[in-house]
C-alpha cells in the first residue's frame, strides 16, 4: 500500500539519530510538564516555538509530537502517586490509580497505564496513518445536535458511574454544572456570576479545581483526620508489575478504550475527557467485579488511560488532513507548521509528504521510548509512597499550588484552589462524591453551548435535536444507559447483575 | 490573530520567565535598554506571538539589550491591560502589546481601565476579515448573500470568534450596511478556529466570518468558496476574492495588533521608544518575521494611529450597542 511505503519512509527520517535525540528531549519534557498540574504540553510547546525557529522544522516537529505524547504519560502518573492530576484527560485516572496505589499496588496501576496508553497510542496512530480521511469526513459531519446527544450520552453514563448513592452523585454534578456557569458566556458575551471580579471572566480552570478537590481537600482530610487516621500506605504489595490477572483484566479495557477514543478525539469538538469519562461508566458495567470500582479496580485505569492516548492521535487527524486545530496543543503545533512555511490545510498530504509521514512516524517511535522509559520507572516512582505522611501530604500541596500559581499567578486564582480545596474535605467529610464535580464543570458548558448553537441553526425549533440520525442513536443509547437497568428489574423480577454478562 | 487559539487554559508567568531566560540576548550597544513587554493573553495566541516576534527583531537587531515578555492572560486582554495602567505608570521601558479584540472586550467586559490611559506607539500589523460559505452552497456571491440576509436575517446563520469579537462586530457592520436591523442577526460563537471551520465544511451554518488566512487553504482546496474580504483593495492571498466595497457592502475593517507604552510617560520617553519601535518595523528581521507568519504589514505610527485609533473605539462603541451588546 502506498501509505505504507510513505509510513517507511517516515519512519526512516524520523529514525536519524538526531530526530532520535529530538524525540528524547521531547518525551522527557512532556513527562515532565505532564506531571506538574496547570502546566502542559500546548503551553510548552507554545514557548519553545521561538527558540526552535532557528532549528530542522523535522527535528522540532519531532520533538513536539514527543512533548505531546509524553504530556499524556506524565499526566496519569502523578494521578496514581499523587492524586494530583497533571491533565484534565487523566482526572479518571486518579479514581482507581490513586485507590490502587494506596493498597500497594501503584506498580500494576502505573504499568497498566504504561502499556495500555502504548497500545493505544500505537493504535490509534496506525488510525491516524491508514484511515484519517474517512474518519475526517465522519467527524466533520457531526452538527451541534449530535454532540448534544454525545453530552448528553456522557451525564447519563458518568452520573451513575460515580459514589455510591445516585442523590449524592447528583448533588456534585450540580456544584459542578454550576461552576461551569462562571464567566463570559461564549453566544452572548454577558458574565455570568463573575460577581465583578474580573479574574473571574474566563470562567474556572479545570485543573484548578481537579487539583483543589483532589490534591488540597485530601491533605485537609488526612491533616484532620490526624493521629486517628490508622491508614497506612504500603507503597508494595505483591509484585511491582502486572501479574496474570492484571493482564488478563487490562488487556480488554485497553482495546475498548481505544475504540472510544481515537474517533471522538478526531471530533472537532470532542476532546480528550469525554472518552475517558464514557470508558470509565463502560469499564464499571462491563467489569465482573463491579464492587471493586471506587476500591481501585485496574479497568478503571486501563480503559480511561488508553482512551486519553488514542484521543491525543485523534486530535492530530482533522490538524493533518484538514488543518483544524481542535486542541490548545494542536493549535500551537499548527503554529509550528506556518513557523516552516508549512500550510496545514486539505492538501498537506500532498505538498509535504515527507514531514507528515515523519511526524506520524515520530508518534510511534515517542510512544515506544515512553514506554521503554517509563516501566523501569515504576518500581522508582511507587517508592515515593514510602515517603513518611507528613512529608509526602506537605510536598503534594507544594506541588499542586506551584503547578496551578505557575500557570497563572493570580490572588484570586490561590483563592479558588484554597477555597475548592475546603469545598473538597467537606464533600469528602460527608461522602460526597469528587469526580463528578469535575465532569460538570468539564461537560456543562460543553453541553450547554452545543444545544444553544442547534436551536440557534435551526431558529428556536426543538426537534432539531432528533433529527440527526446520529443524535437518535446516541439519545437511544443515553436513554438505555438510563432506564436499563429498571427495566430489567421490571422484567425479570430481579435487580440487574451489573456486569454479570461476558462482552 | 493568524489562526484562533482556543483559549488556552491560562498560563504561566513563572514558565514564560524561565524560558525567557534561556533565549540568547543581544549584546553590546543599545538604543533603549531593558524592556518589559506584557502580552495580555496565553503564550501562543496572536498577541504572545506578537509581543515575542518583537522581542526576537529588537533583540537581534541590538534596539534594545534586554527584552522580557510577561504573560498576563485573561478576559480579551483587559486583565493584563489592568496590570500595565496600575503598575507600570511613568516606567519609558514598559510595554503592552494589544488589539482590535481588546476595544471590544473593554466595552462588553465593562473593564474599569481602557486605552485612553495607555500611550498608544504604533499599529504593528493586521488581518483583514473574510466570508465564506461551503462550496456546495448556492449563495455564489456576496450579493447572494446580501439577499438572503435581506429576506430572513435568522435564516442567515453565521459561524466565528466569541460574541462581541471582531467576527461579531463585522457581521454587525455588514448587516447594518446592507440595512438589516443587527440585532437580528443569527451569529454563532465558536471558541476555537478548528470548531467553527469543521461547522461550515461540514454545511452545518449558512456562512463563516473570520480572518482570511483561517480560509485560504480550504478555498485552495475548492472546500470553502471566499465570497468577500473586509480590506480597501484586493489582498495578494486572494486576489480573485472582491472587498466588500466591491460587492456593494459598505464595510472596512482590520483585525489589528498594536504596541502601546506605560501612562504617564514623558513626551521624550514616548519619542525614543516611537523611534525604537519605528526601526524595528523597518528592520529586516522584522519583515522577515512578517513574510514567514503570514502578516499584513499595516504599520502606523505617531498622531496617525493615534487618530485611527479614536475613531475605530468610536466605531466600535456603536456597533456594539446596535447588535446589543452593550448598552
Amino acid at each position: 500500500m502506498e501509505s505504507f511505503a510513505a509510513l517507511a519512509q517516515g519512519v526512516m527520517v524520523a529514525l536519524q539519530p538526531a530526530n532520535l535525540l529530538f524525540a528524547f528531549v521531547g518525551v522527557m519534557l512532556g513527562t515532565a510538564v505532564g506531571v506538574l498540574p496547570g502546566i502542559g504540553p500546548a503551553l510548552t510547546v507554545a514557548l519553545l516555538l521561538p527558540i526552535t525557529f532557528k532549528l530542522d522544522p523535522a527535528g522540532s516537529l519531532i520533538m513536539f509530537a514527543g512533548i505531546y505524547y509524553g504530556g499524556m504519560y506524565g499526566g496519569s502518573t502523578a494521578s496514581i502517586l499523587l492524586n494530583t492530576p497533571g491533565e484534565s484527560s487523566s482526572i479518571v485516572t486518579a479514581l482507581e490509580g490513586n485507590k490502587m496505589a494506596r493498597a500497594g499496588r501503584g506498580g500494576p496501576a502505573l504499568a497498566t497505564a504504561a502499556i495500555g496508553s502504548f497500545v493505544a497510542g500505537t493504535i490509534a496512530t496506525l488510525g491516524l496513518a491508514l484511515i484519517a480521511p474517512t474518519v475526517v469526513d465522519i467527524a466533520i459531519s457531526f452538527g451541534p445536535e449530535d454532540y448534544f446527544a454525545l453530552m448528553v450520552l456522557a451525564f447519563c453514563t458518568v452520573s451513575a458511574a460515580f459514589g455510591s448513592s445516585v442523590t449524592r452523585g447528583l448533588t456534585s454534578l450540580f456544584i459542578g454544572l454550576t461552576l461551569g456557569l462562571i464567566g463570559i458566556d461564549l453566544q452572548s458575551g454577558q458574565a455570568r456570576l463573575s460577581f465583578g471580579i474580573p479574574d473571574l471572566l474566563d470562567g474556572v480552570e479545570v485543573t484548578t479545581l481537579a487539583v483543589a478537590l483532589f490534591a488540597i481537600g485530601e491533605t485537609l482530610s488526612v491533616a484532620a483526620a490526624g493521629a486517628r487516621a490508622d491508614e497506612i500506605i504500603e507503597p508494595v504489595k505483591g509484585s511491582v508489575f502486572m501479574n496474570r490477572e492484571d493482564w488478563k483484566r487490562s488487556w480488554k479495557p485497553w482495546l475498548r478504550g481505544t475504540v472510544l477514543g481515537f474517533p471522538i478525539g478526531a471530533m472537532p469538538a470532542g476532546g480528550a475527557e469525554i472518552p475517558t469519562f464514557l470508558s470509565y461508566a463502560l469499564e464499571k458495567r462491563l467489569c465482573r467485579k463491579p464492587e471493586e470500582f471506587g476500591n481501585g479496580a485496574i479497568e478503571g485505569v486501563a480503559g480511561p488511560e488508553a482512551a486519553n492516548n488514542a484521543a491525543a492521535a485523534g486530535v492530530l487527524v482533522p490538524l493533518l488532513t484538514l488543518g483544524l486545530p481542535t486542541s490548545a496543543t494542536a493549535a500551537i503545533m499548527l503554529a509550528g507548521f506556518q513557523q516552516y512555511g508549512l500550510n496545514p490545510g486539505p492538501l498537506l498530504f500532498a505538498t509535504a509528504p515527507d514531514l507528515v509521514w515523519g511526524l506520524i512516524a515520530s508518534l510511534f517511535i515517542a510512544n515506544a521510548m515512553l514506554l521503554i522509559l517509563n516501566l523501569p520507572l515504576v518500581g522508582i516512582w511507587v517508592r515515593l509512597l514510602a515517603i513518611p505522611r507528613p512529608w509526602l501530604y506537605a510536598g503534594i500541596l507544594v506541588f499542586a499550588t506551584l503547578g496551578t500559581l505557575g500557570a497563572n499567578p493570580s490572588l484570586v486564582e490561590l483563592g479558588m484552589l484554597v477555597a475548592f480545596g475546603l469545598l473538597g474535605y467537606v464533600l469528602r467529610r460527608y461522602d460526597y462524591p469528587i469526580a463528578p464535580v469535575v465532569v460538570g464543570l468539564i461537560l456543562g458548558p460543553l453541553a450547554e453551548q452545543q444545544l444553544r448553537r442547534a436551536l440557534a441553526i435551526s431558529v428556536g425549533d426543538p426537534l432539531t435535536l432528533f433529527q440527526s440520525p446520529v443524535a437518535l442513536v446516541l439519545l437511544a443509547l443515553a436513554a438505555l444507559a438510563l432506564f436499563g437497568p429498571l427495566l430489567f428489574k421490571l422484567i425479570t423480577g430481579h435487580r440487574a447483575p451489573v456486569g454479570a454478562d461476558e462482552d | 490573530m493568524a489562526f484562533r487559539v482556543r483559549p488556552l487554559s491560562r498560563r504561566s508567568t513563572l514558565a514564560a520567565l524561565a524560558l525567557a531566560a534561556v533565549l540568547p540576548f543581544g549584546a553590546a550597544q543599545a538604543q533603549v535598554g531593558d524592556l518589559r513587554i506584557i502580552a495580555p493573553a496565553a503564550p501562543g495566541g496572536g498577541w504572545d506571538q506578537t509581543a515575542r516576534s518583537m522581542q526576537q527583531a529588537l533583540q537581534a537587531d541590538k534596539l534594545a539589550t534586554n527584552v522580557q515578555v510577561m504573560n498576563v492572560p485573561g478576559a480579551g486582554g483587559t486583565i493584563g491591560l489592568a496590570q500595565f495602567v496600575n503598575g507600570s505608570k511613568g516606567d519609558p521601558n514598559a510595554l503592552i502589546v494589544g488589539g482590535y479584540v481588546m476595544v471590544g472586550a473593554i466595552i462588553t467586559n465593562k473593564s474599569p481601565v481602557d486605552l485612553s490611559q495607555v500611550t498608544p506607539i504604533a499599529r504593528l500589523t493586521g488581518e483583514y476579515e473574510a466570508i465564506a460559505v461551503p462550496a456546495a452552497s448556492p449563495l455564489k456571491t456576496a450579493a447572494d448573500l446580501v439577499a438572503a440576509l435581506k429576506a430572513d436575517p435568522q435564516k442567515v446563520s453565521w459561524a466565528g470568534g466569541s460574541a462581541g469579537g471582531t467576527d461579531h462586530i463585522t457581521a454587525g457592520l455588514i448587516a447594518k450596511a446592507v440595512g438589516v436591523d443587527p440585532t437580528r442577526i443569527n451569529y454563532i460563537a465558536f471558541s476555537g478556529g478548528g470548531e467553527s471551520l469543521a461547522s461550515i465544511l461540514g454545511g452545518k451554518v449558512t456562512a463563516g466570518i473570520s480572518s482570511l488566512s483561517e480560509y485560504v487553504a480550504q478555498a485552495k482546496a475548492g472546500k470553502l468558496r471566499i465570497l468577500a474580504v473586509s480590506s480597501a483593495g484586493r489582498l495578494p492571498e486572494a486576489p480573485e476574492v472582491p472587498t466588500f466595497k466591491e460587492s456593494g457592502i459598505d464595510v472596512e475593517i482590520q483585525n489589528w495588533r498594536m504596541v502601546a507604552a506605560a501612562p504617564g510617560i514623558t513626551d521624550v520617553q514616548k519619542a525614543t521608544l516611537t523611534e525604537t519601535i519605528d526601526k524595528m518595523a523597518a528592520s529586516k528581521t522584522w519583515q522577515d518575521i512578517l513574510a514567514a507568519k503570514g502578516w499584513a504589514n499595516t504599520y502606523l505610527s505617531g498622531p496617525a494611529f493615534q487618530a485611527q485609533l479614536a475613531k475605530d473605539i468610536a466605531a466600535t462603541q456603536v456597533i456594539l450597542k446596535e447588535v446589543g451588546l452593550s448598552q
